[in-house]
């Protein structure tokens, strides 16, 4: 990346070049927690010379960590997926309130498709509800730009920013020349209690200037270069923004745009002007018709898009049927199914869970995948966090003790909570935290409990099962999962048991720990070909046409799991595997 | 070209078959040439074996990081199933290079992971790319990692390379 920077032809995604600018506009501190598309934005950051930047423990925190550094004077950023969002909503609200003193933006990176998500829900209502301005770039290259506008718009309204990315833009790499930081002197921090003190009648007071600052950004957003009109044919007038926008381009190169890069508070005697300027305007946007609202609240005429088309991704050569009032024709062909990775630890505890026919709540992370065929060992996936406290009201309403699993970045993002909950409200039941050491679904980011921060530095290292006995749980055992005898055994007895246990199944990802063991042997006069092999669905066992099976020597980690599930000894560890494990 | 001008190409696979550095060694070489470049790829649970699609497109000036349907110049597949599901992204006289995926296969044997530079070697044959900026592109994307190995086989795959016009498939 150095070599990079300093070459300044670059060539970044749109999470790093919103990275670049806003290290380019004197940017102090950035805090984010992972998910997809946003986690390569912290990941940038942590390597920019005179950036404070950490990952936290979740959402939340990092909202009111990136808050605080705002208040005492850093330009400040805080960084999430869309469903971040929600777990940092309740700081955000209210810091509509207080507002800001350095330059605090707020980015979310939506995921219309749902490529990598729980949901696709679109955050331009966020600010609308909490009625602070929108920032939405169409192109890397903007978002570079406009998050040094975001920047200073949040300093002159005293106002967090709601910069809105999506994965197209996210997750789209283009070249564009970059800058040099500029000097930013910090801002000087003064004890102001009517502004920083959200008690009620210093809210009430705020509300007040809130309402006020509304008024001034909606008059901004009427003169902002931000929204731009392009005239040329008349005919179709587009109001569109974000990527939208460059779909309509690249399909209707001649048409007429309002092209909004300030979506919130939405520009209306500049959409009025327009649209008495084309002859048919076509509001054009992604999932949900946001910008359709407005422009019909300011009385303007325009098209509806079938509701279809609100769901899922946007595409260029959908515009036409969209033009045409016509409903989405989708063929997105079936995509390949993913699996867990050879040698991956979360594969023996679905063996083990799916052996012993229990209930699992489930939660976020890569061991979601144990919901699928031939798995189907994992009953619910909400949100994070939900592992356990979904756990807890299903096994008091199925009258059972059953099983959650809970992956460790997870457990230490939201599950500690649930379990006190559980400790305090009395429930039983086995909580099974997949601890592989890391963020793995996400790139491999590490955790509290990973005992390092996002620059590589060593800190202090939370011990899982400390913490769980400190909660109070009565029993925690750790266990290496990838000895299935013992597992089982030890899943069983909790199960069977009248308390509340915690497991920590601890081995290391394999995408972390890339040691590898002997490729077991087969023999294939022992195989009875019950394929109880292929039943734990590793991407190294192939069956053949022949009906035997094949260990693919390039994907094998030498794991030894498909010989531990053989019941005729077909497959052989030579010993080696199970001596490390016992 | 086609007719805007803008070149089109389409990478597929699965996760850890090298599709998505072979369409950053592609997008390298075309930001060295001075073309405006974007790149956009599809990877959600790529490390996973999920499909993984990554489009490339270059010229004067990109606007839709996505390829309009039906207008790919090039696919590039890395896996048979997954170039039947985007097949209909080839345009008409398109160029499929699925035939160098197997000829590449069968020249590689024991160095079957540089498929993907093999693959590349044989799409410059198509591109007005210099030679010189496909070689620095991959000393950029492979942080100079095996170049004796990496531009061997690209220029096995520049001669062997021949491609298939997507009438033909
Ligand atoms: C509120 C929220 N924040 C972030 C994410 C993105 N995300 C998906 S899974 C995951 C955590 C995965 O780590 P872990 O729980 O340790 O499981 P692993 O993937 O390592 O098995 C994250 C951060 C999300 N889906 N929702």
């Amino acid at each position: 990346m150095d070599k990079l920077l300093s070459n300044r032809v670059v060539f970044l995604s749109g999470d790093e070049a919103l990275a670049q600018g806003a290290y380019e506009e004197g940017l102090r501190f950035a805090a984010s927690y992972p998910g997809t598309p946003a986690s390569e934005i912290l990941e940038y950051l942590s390597c920019c010379k005179g950036v404070d930047a950490q990952w936290s423990v979740n959402e939340k925190v990092a909202f009111e960590v990136a808050l605080g550094a705002s208040i005492a004077g850093w330009r400040a950023l805080y960084a999430s997926k869309h469903v971040g969002i929600n777990v940092a909503m309740d700081p955000l609200m209210t810091s509509a309130y207080t507002g800001v003193n350095a330059g605090f933006v707020v980015v979310t990176a939506d995921d219309p498709g749902i490529h990598s998500s729980q949901n696709e829900q679109d955050n331009r209502f966020i600010a609308k509800f909490a009625k602070i301005p929108l920032i939405e770039p169409s192109s890397p290259a903007e978002a570079r730009e406009f998050v040094k506008v975001a920047l200073s718009l949040s300093e002159e309204f005293d106002t967090p920013v709601l910069f809105r990315l999506t994965t197209r833009i996210a997750h789209t790499k283009e070249n564009m020349v970059i800058g040099a930081r500029k000097d930013i002197p910090s801002r000087e921090f003064r004890v102001d209690t009517e502004k920083y003190v959200m008690v009620p009648r210093n809210a009430y007071q705020r509300h007040i200037v809130l309402e006020e600052k509304l008024v001034r950004l909606q008059r901004y957003s009427e003169n902002t270069l931000l929204n731009r009109m392009e005239l040329k044919n008349k005919k179709i007038g587009f109001i569109t923004g974000g990527v939208s926008y460059l779909y309509a381009r690249e399909m209707y190169p001649d048409a007429s745009f309002l092209k909004l890069g300030l979506g919130f508070p939405f520009p209306e005697r500049k959409a009025k002007a327009f649209a008495a300027r084309v002859k048919e305007v076509v509001v054009l946007e992604e999932l949900e018709p946001f910008l359709e609202e407005q422009a019909r609240t300011a009385g303007i005429r325009c098209k509806t898009k079938k509701a279809s088309y609100r769901i899922g991704e946007l595409r260029p050569e959908y515009i036409p049927d969209i033009l045409g009032g016509k409903d989405k024709k989708e063929d997105p062909g079936r995509l390949r199914k993913p699996v867990m990775c050879p040698g991956c630890p979360h594969r023996a505890v679905f063996t083990v869970l799916k052996k012993l026919k229990t209930v699992v709540s489930g939660d976020i992370g890569c061991y979601t995948l144990g919901a699928l065929p031939p798995m189907n060992s994992l009953h619910t996936c909400v949100c994070m966090g939900g592992g356990i406290t979904i756990m807890d009201g299903m096994s008091r309403a199925l009258g059972r003790n059953i099983a959650g699993v809970i992956g460790d970045s997870t457990f230490v993002h939201s599950g500690i909570t649930g379990l006190i909950n559980m400790v305090y409200n009395k429930a039983k039941g086995v909580v099974i935290i997949l601890d592989n050491g890391t963020t793995a679904m996400t790139g491999n980011q590490p955790h509290p409990a990973t005992g390092r921060t996002v620059k590589k530095e060593e800190t202090a290292r939370l011990r899982l099962e400390e913490l769980c006995k400190a909660c109070g749980v009565a029993a925690v055992d750790v266990i290496d999962p990838r000895n299935i005898k013992v597992l089982e055994s030890g899943v069983k007895k909790r199960l069977e048991g009248d308390v509340l246990s915690v497991i920590i199944a601890r081995a290391p990802c394999k995408l972390i720990d890339r040691t590898r063991t002997d490729v077991p042997s087969y023999q294939a006069q022992k195989c009875k070909k019950c394929y109880l092999c292929l039943e734990i669905d590793c991407p190294a066992l192939i069956k053949e046409e022949s009906g035997l099976i094949e260990i693919n020597p390039l994907y094998c980690t030498g794991c030894g799991l498909c010989a531990q599930v053989c019941p005729f000894k077909a497959i052989g560890c030579g010993g080696k595997v199970f001596k490390n494990l016992r | 070209m086609n007719k805007k001008d803008i070149v089109n190409i389409l990478f597929c696979g699965r996760g850890g078959q090298g599709v998505l550095a072979a369409a950053e060694v592609c997008g390298w070489a075309a930001v060295l040439s001075g073309f405006h470049v974007k790149k956009s790829e599809m990877h959600g649970m790529a490390q996973r074996g999920g499909s993984v699609e990554s489009h490339l497109r270059f010229g004067k000036e990109v606007f839709s990081p996505l390829i309009p349907k039906g207008e790919a110049d090039f696919i590039i597949p890395f896996d048979g199933e997954e170039f039947i599901r985007l097949k209909s992204f080839l345009k008409n006289n398109g160029v499929c290079l699925v035939d160098d995926l197997n000829r590449g296969k069968g020249a590689l044997k024991g160095q079957g992971r540089y498929i993907n530079v093999f693959l590349l070697g044989a799409l410059s044959r198509y591109l007005s790319i210099d030679k010189q900026f496909w070689f620095e592109a991959i000393e950029i994307v492979f942080a100079g990692k095996n170049p004796r190995e990496n531009k061997g086989v690209f220029l096995k795959g520049r001669e062997q390379g021949g491609g298939t016009k997507g009438d033909a498939l």
